[in-house]
């Protein structure tokens, strides 16, 4: 039976594994996100979880043990941020390489330098080629429906590449809402039990896992895995909607708020949508037509979905909460303006970078980048492409 | 022989022709220098054929006769491990390609 639970961000992860009966679970914490692993931990104590849970020395191990335990032909998954997350570098692109479909909850944290442990995406950004796909969540809610709708994604056959459930640090990991928690059972069934391809544990076949490929394959098994993540819209797709006609609550690429008339647009992800609907509403009360695009798919990017709904807007203003120095503009950006760019007729389009380090982006920042969209829709004239939104200049 | 287009691989890098090695002659990342083997000083010992990482030392029935520079690397490990003072394996210059070395 459904029941509505008092939790935090970090918590509804750790429900998440409990309920998906997990294999291995193998994390080294870090803040924001070292209550989901404590959470685990407890779990497995109490005899909640039956699956391995393994401490290793190092993020880095803790991504090694995760593709191993996969490799073997395990359901498993690990959580991090920030520095952690940088730390698996290597071992993300080997998860994806060898199409692994390890599960992570990302606690999405700024990377020092300065050292800072407050939410920003300079985490899982930094992570977008390493070829995971990567899914952001706007509240705890999202947070948990996401993170079991990952497993699916990541298992499904024509997929079977790593999913990141991107959810922010301490505005959603340690924020406490009513959660809706599906009943266990209910969950089980929805996320089925998990048929590994070629486990190494079957030793009936020879085989080889992760040989060396030189100038005669490397591209070939490159491309072959660049397959998985293209095959997996449909299946994103296809996931949303079982889990919504399961439990009630749809999924797809993006969510539209108040976008279908609305001639200006803010483009922001995770839980700044949340703040930014509050702007929206305001807004619209005074008259203006503004509407929100909340993108929850990262990668694979669903350019032509996102392109088709922004292009017959006037202005559309895409926020960013992480940067890329030396780039014109930030990947949510760049994204963007490059899907517009087949259409003759499109918005003019601006980027703001906010939140760094965790810095608040409140409804009064929605309104002021709101009244530039006036400016520019009125006048055509774009002042500066790239903004930072709430800094002392 | 024919290699397989992207479509063709098996997901995820596997391989299922284990196995495969034989046909990859690693012989051919060799460069500069090549064991020789002086059967006369040989002691039997088997030390070569015990540490080559590519099981390179030809054995015929139950005495090494050789080096199989399909595979030999040219790592010089049989050489430096062959116990006898006069050794019977030693690193010589490559002189001859591959192909006449079979």
């Amino acid at each position: 039976m459904k029941t509505l639970k008092p939790l935090n961000g970090n918590q509804t992860i750790a429900e998440a594994v409990r309920q998906v009966d997990i294999d291995v679970v193998a994390a080294y914490p870090i803040t924001p996100s070292t209550a989901i692993v404590e959470t685990i931990a407890q779990f497995k104590a109490d005899g909640l979880i039956k699956g391995e849970f393994v401490c290793p020395e190092s993020e880095h191990s803790a991504m090694s043990v995760c593709i191993g335990a996969a490799a073997a032909g395990g359901r498993v998954m690990t959580a991090t941020s920030a520095q952690g997350l940088a730390l698996m570098w290597e071992m993300l692109y080997i998860a994806a390489g060898l199409r692994l479909p390890i599960v992570a909850a990302i606690v999405n944290r700024a990377l020092s330098a300065p050292i800072n442990i407050h939410g920003d995406h300079s985490d899982t950004m930094g992570a977008r080629d390493s070829g995971w796909i990567q899914i952001y969540s706007e509240n705890c809610q999202e947070a948990y429906d996401n993170f079991i709708q990952a497993f699916r994604i990541a298992e499904h056959p024509d997929v079977r590449t790593p999913v990141l459930v991107g959810l922010d640090g301490f505005i959603i990991s340690h924020s406490t809402e009513i959660v809706e928690i599906e009943d266990d059972e209910e969950v089980r069934r929805f996320v089925g039990e998990y048929l590994p391809i070629y486990p190494l544990l079957d030793t009936s076949r020879r085989f080889t896992v992760g040989s060396i490929d030189f100038t005669d394959y490397y591209f070939e098994h490159k491309r072959s895995q660049i397959e998985g993540i293209e095959n997996s819209p449909r299946v994103i797709e296809q996931i949303g909607q079982e889990f919504g006609q399961k439990f009630g609550r749809y999924y797809s690429f993006f969510e539209a708020y108040h976008l279908d008339d609305a001639e200006l647009v803010i483009v922001v992800m995770s839980s700044a949508a949340g703040t930014c609907k509050e702007a929206i509403d305001e807004l619209r009360e005074e008259g203006l037509k503004i509407g929100l695009l909340k993108p929850r798919v990262f990668r694979p990017f669903p350019y032509q979905k996102i392109a088709e709904a922004l292009k017959d807007k006037l202005a559309v203003a895409v926020l960013d909460r992480s940067s890329s120095p030396g780039a014109f503009g930030a990947p949510l950006f760049t994204e963007i303006r490059s899907a517009l760019y087949d259409y003759e007729k499109r918005p003019k389009i601006i980027n703001y970078i906010y939140g760094l380090g965790g810095r608040d982006i409140k409804v009064e920042h929605f309104k002021e980048v709101a009244q530039n969209l006036v400016r520019i829709a009125t006048t055509g004239k774009i002042d500066s492409h790239v903004g930072y939104l709430n800094l002392r200049e | 022989m024919k290699k397989e287009t992207w479509r063709e691989l098996t997901i995820g890098t596997i391989n299922l022709n284990a196995g495969n090695s034989i046909t990859n002659l690693t012989g051919t990342w060799r460069s500069g220098k090549k064991p020789e083997f002086i059967e006369e000083n040989c002691i039997q010992c088997f030390f070569c054929w015990l540490y080559c990482p590519h099981f390179a030392i030809k054995v015929e029935g139950e005495k090494v006769i050789g080096i199989n520079y399909d595979y030999c690397t040219g790592c010089g490990l049989c050489a430096e491990e062959c116990p006898p003072k006069e050794k019977a394996i030693i690193m010589v210059p490559e002189e001859i390609k591959l192909a006449e070395g079979r």
